[in-house]
């Protein structure tokens, strides 16, 4: 049932006519002085600086301010309100993001230094990307739920990495307060066997 | 079935209240909000100081003047101020609201205020009696008696004759324990959006965000801001957890932003980040839980005596409720003929403390089941034997004299868990471990358990919930309750609910956004009482539906429901198309009347609760549960970690495998992380480690595999037999994990978290350092006699 998914909260007005929910809604921000980022700190300038850089694959440019986080560039410039902040100082991993090969807190990255490199957000993945993900329990309150599908993204996509450290290890870097981490563990699980037996066949 | 939400959740596409954008349809930009806050404990306010440095005219300013209606956040009390106006009883308590369309430019005009406050004499510790000017409660009760100062609440439980139990006991254990409080650190903080909708004495207030409980938002909205209900709408939008921490906090927030938007009639979001929610927000409370116990010289239980302190912090909040659960819960799931137990919480100058997943019963059950394993250690019985030779059989009776007869087999249930820990095997291991091995100490310790489900008492009959299911003209349904979902699985479960029931396929069930403007209250989302109680009022809104389409209970297929549904409304089109073609004014085109099968709260037959004398059936129905932990202990770091982790439960019916079992795990983790790491730094009454740098909630390399078993007995009044299992996981871990240290090296931990620090305290204990704990302290003791005997905190160490 993927796509009916989507429609699991109706905005149907049934019980009785009111204004529709869309008062609010997932539009951009339409802030008519922000004409880049206002930066997390005080002290940010008013200066802004263009940034080019590859966001799921696509060109993208942007104006940002030299204060400004990745994270609040990602939601609040160019819409990729996937990525979340849970806490702002790199602990709970929620607005974890791939930058070239490595999953990073965008809540400590500057903007401006993705400059001329690869960013990946949870808005990349695909349905059937998580599907064991989602089979197995991973996500409940969906909070921690796009940083931790980002590694493991990222974690699948380098088994490897397994031979060294144990899949717990690799984990630990996005707090999850729902699941106790079995749900997670056990998709990542089914994930990197399935990878293992596609490229078993392919091979064989 | 797989989470209906899941897919949207784990690819971002799900939003949530800060990922919304307000609009601006007219109505300027939205702002954002700020609070300033109190940074003294108590005192009164002599002045607040704008700097004049800050150009103010570009800022909403809002206090305690700007409120049309009471200044009180709505709950039991009605105690806790929306914004103080004179004075303040914690730190952190909020005075003033500002907003402004820059978040940074916030951040700025929040320091440039400078609130002076003449402190007074604030409590820290409710085990040290207040001197007279720290009395701030119970001050105007006209018979002012000494130890009642300050007491939000007291509740006391008697079943037959205590006294005459000890006089003829051949053994009495005492012993005290002490559980610190917990942040429930949702991943998602809270949030809210207000904006205004309409003009003038028809102007609506709405508020959407992050929340458990739309109603009781509601109805602080009201009071605040003195409106009817239909001027007040509440949406809940998706929430990142909340494990009882946006039960009533929500409401706060929700008047600060509706005072804003009200003040600068545009949208206002007040979002606050992980710090202020952190220091700011409703805990658990902490407790001190007094233990006095007769046995005979089988070890079976002659008489239970208990005492309970809660801390409350500055305001009433849900404390005595909570209390409540506590002291229900506290004689654990035993049989025994005499029981007295006395409950208080107590004012601080602590931040509130507030509602988190076990309300209450996990401090009582930690002291219990801790006290268990002290029984038996001191009387030189087996701990499983000793709680076997106890255990509620049917027939016997609960401490508030409630005849327990659901055909539970309660003893399989720990035959369960210790089967599948390989719990004689692994005691015989540990032994032959912690014999050779220098530094590592093994050990496992077990909980026996029970949690009630539902409102105490009465409290689902005051809830009168209120369910609908809707025929849609296309032959789908949509459920309409308030219960929301944060992570626990309600659109999962109420989809499934209704498409069994209906026989419909899950997808022609929609399940309505918690809407006050659209949904009846069907209660909040609480006390477990979802899916065994909303659910089955979801089951019976579906029969209802049944009977208004004419269609049998059992024999229609989901099929003929949906050719039903359709033909109604094609019917009921007609009809209106006739009576406009008889009226012919052209009439208004009223959007039809919705068909909705509806249903109310019944309570179970023979329910019966006396809430003078706190006695009756508590609760419609019991989860019983057995947790088993293994631990490890380095005894060069002090540091504990659990290795293995079992928890078998009877919940009546499993619903969703998945998704109970996630709820089973997820819960354990967290009483892991209150029993061994999540530990606080108070500094003047508030959390001075708030960043998750320094408060420490497991990660996934912190813990192992939780292994779960569910047995079944259905529960005639839950919905397909389920009862309720959200609270039940929080109860188990602190006393298994803490038993578990207590095997692993022979000590007698006797409060929670068991941080290195802690364990370095018990295995090499400094002799004059004084006892964490307040069994000292005349104010836990009611009565004279429960001084005697008193031991010190580490009893056997």
């Amino acid at each position: 049932m993927a796509s009916s998914d989507l429609d699991a909260r109706s905005t149907s007005t049934v019980a009785r006519p009111t204004s529709p929910v869309a008062t609010i809604t997932g539009a951009p921000a339409g802030d008519d002085e922000m004409v880049c980022g206002e930066g997390s700190g005080e002290d940010g300038t008013d200066d802004c600086i263009d940034i080019e850089f590859s966001l799921n694959g696509e060109s993208t440019s942007v104006l940002v301010n030299p204060a400004d986080r990745l994270l609040d560039v990602l939601r609040d410039q160019l819409d990729l309100t996937g990525t979340k902040e849970g806490c702002g100082e790199g602990e709970c991993g929620a607005c974890t993001v791939i930058l070239d090969h490595l999953p990073v807190n965008s809540c400590l990255v500057p903007a401006y230094q993705v400059r001329g490199r690869r960013v990946e957000t949870v808005e990349s993945l695909t349905d059937e990307d998580v599907a064991h993900l989602h089979a197995s329990g991973a996500t409940q309150c969906g909070a921690c739920t796009p940083g931790v599908a980002m590694t493991a993204r990222w974690i699948v996509d380098r088994p490897h990495l397994l031979s060294r450290h144990t899949l717990r290890a690799l984990m630990a870097g996005n707090l999850c307060r729902c699941t106790g981490y079995d749900g997670i563990i056990e998709g990542i699980e089914l994930d990197l066997t399935a990878r293992e037996d596609a490229q078993r066949g392919s091979t064989g | 079935m797989k989470r209906r939400e899941g897919l949207a959740k784990l690819t971002g596409r799900e939003r949530y209240v800060d990922d919304l954008r307000p609009s601006v349809d007219g109505r300027g930009r939205a702002l954002w909000a700020a609070t300033v806050r109190s940074s003294v404990a108590r005192g009164r306010i002599r002045s607040v100081r704008f700097d004049p440095a800050i150009d103010w005219d570009a800022f909403v300013v809002v206090d305690h003047r700007d409120i049309p209606g009471r200044n009180v956040v709505k709950l039991i009390a009605d105690d806790q101020p929306v914004l103080a106006a004179d004075r303040v009883r914690h730190v952190h308590e909020p005075i003033l609201l500002l907003a402004h369309p820059s978040r940074s430019a916030l951040r700025r005009a929040v320091r440039a205020v400078t609130i002076d406050i003449e402190p007074e004499s604030p409590i820290f510790d409710v085990c040290v009696p207040p001197t007279p000017e720290q009395v701030q409660h119970g001050t105007d009760h006209p018979h002012q008696e000494p130890g009642q100062e300050n007491v939000f609440k007291r509740l006391a439980v008697d079943k037959g004759d205590v006294d005459a139990a000890f006089a003829a006991a051949a053994h009495i254990v005492d012993g005290t324990y002490a559980t610190g409080s917990q942040e429930h650190v949702y991943l998602e903080p809270q949030g809210v959006i207000a904006h205004i909708e309409g003009e003038g004495d028809d102007d609506v207030v709405v508020v959407s965000g992050s929340m458990q409980c739309p109603f009781y938002v509601q109805g602080a909205l009201m009071m605040a801001l003195d409106r009817e209900a239909e001027r007040v709408r509440v949406v809940q939008t998706s929430t990142g957890g909340g494990f009882g921490g946006k039960e009533e906090f929500p409401s706060g927030l929700a008047i600060h932003a509706a005072l804003l938007a009200l003040k600068a009639r545009r949208p206002v979001k007040l979002i606050y980040d992980r710090g202020e929610d952190l220091e700011a927000s409703t805990k658990r409370h902490p407790s001190w839980v007094r233990h006095r116990t007769a046995l005979d010289a089988d070890g079976r239980l002659l008489a239970q005596d208990i005492d309970i302190v809660m801390d409350a912090g500055a305001y009433v909040t849900l404390s005595p409720v909570v209390l409540s659960r506590g002291v229900i819960h506290a004689a654990g799931p035993y049989r025994c003929a005499n029981v007295r137990i006395r409950g208080r919480c107590v004012l601080s100058n602590r931040v509130p403390f507030g509602a988190f997943r076990g309300f209450g019963a996990p401090q009582t059950l930690f002291a219990c089941e801790r006290h268990m394993d002290r029984i038996a250690h001191q009387l030189g019985l087996d701990p499983v034997s000793l709680r076997r030779v106890n255990l509620l059989r049917d027939g016997d009776s609960t401490a508030t004299s409630q005849t327990i007869r659901d055909g539970s087999d309660r003893s399989a249930v720990i035959d369960q868990a210790l089967a599948m820990a390989g719990w004689y095997e692994k005691r015989a291991a540990h032994r032959a471990f912690n014999a050779t091995e220098p530094w590592l100490r093994r050990g496992i310790g077990l909980a026996v358990f029970h949690h009630g489900a539902g409102f105490t008492g009465s409290g689902e009959v005051y809830l009168d919930s209120r369910v609908a299911v809707a025929g849609l003209p296309d032959g789908r349904v949509e459920v309409l309750t308030a219960a929301t979902e944060m992570g626990q699985g309600t659109i999962t479960v109420f989809t499934q609910l209704a498409a069994d029931r209906l026989g419909l396929p899950p997808e022609d069930v929609l399940i309505a956004q918690p809407d006050t403007a659209r949904v009846p209250d069907s209660g909040p989302t609480v006390a477990s009482r979802t899916a065994m109680i909303v659910g089955r009022l979801v089951e019976r809104a579906c029969d209802d539906l049944r009977d208004r389409l004419g269609l049998g209970p059992e024999a229609s297929s989901g099929d003929a429901v949906r050719r039903a549904i359709i033909a109604w409304h094609e019917d009921y089109a007609r009809r209106e198309q006739s009576s406009r073609d008889e009226t012919r004014d052209g009439g208004v085109a009223t959007s039809a009347p919705p068909l909705l099968g509806q249903a109310r709260y019944q309570a179970p037959p023979g329910v019966l609760w006396d809430d003078e004398r706190y006695r009756g059936d508590a609760y419609g129905a019991f989860a019983w549960a057995t947790y088993v932990a293994e631990v490890e202990v380095d005894l060069r770091t002090y540091s504990a970690r659990v290795i293995d982790f079992v928890a078998v439960q009877e919940i009546g019916k499993v619903l969703n495998e998945v998704l109970a079992r996630g709820q089973i795990q997820g819960g354990v983790v967290q009483g892991i992380g209150w029993a061994l790491s999540e530990s606080f730094v108070w500094r003047d009454g508030a959390m001075a480690n708030a960043q998750l740098t320094n408060y420490v909630i497991p990660t996934s390399d912190d813990v192992p595999s939780i292994r779960v078993a569910f047995q079944e007995n259905p529960y005639p009044h839950g919905a397909q037999g389920a009862k309720g299992i959200g609270e039940l996981p929080m109860d188990g871990p602190g006393p298994a994990i803490a038993n578990a240290i207590a095997a692993a090296l022979d000590v007698d931990p006797c409060e929670i978290p068991l941080t290195p620090e802690t364990l370095m305290d018990l295995i090499d204990p400094i002799v004059d350092d004084a006892s964490p704990l307040c069994d000292a302290d005349p104010a836990l003791n009611n009565r004279p006699s429960a001084t005697e005997g008193a031991h010190g905190g580490l009893i056997g160490s």
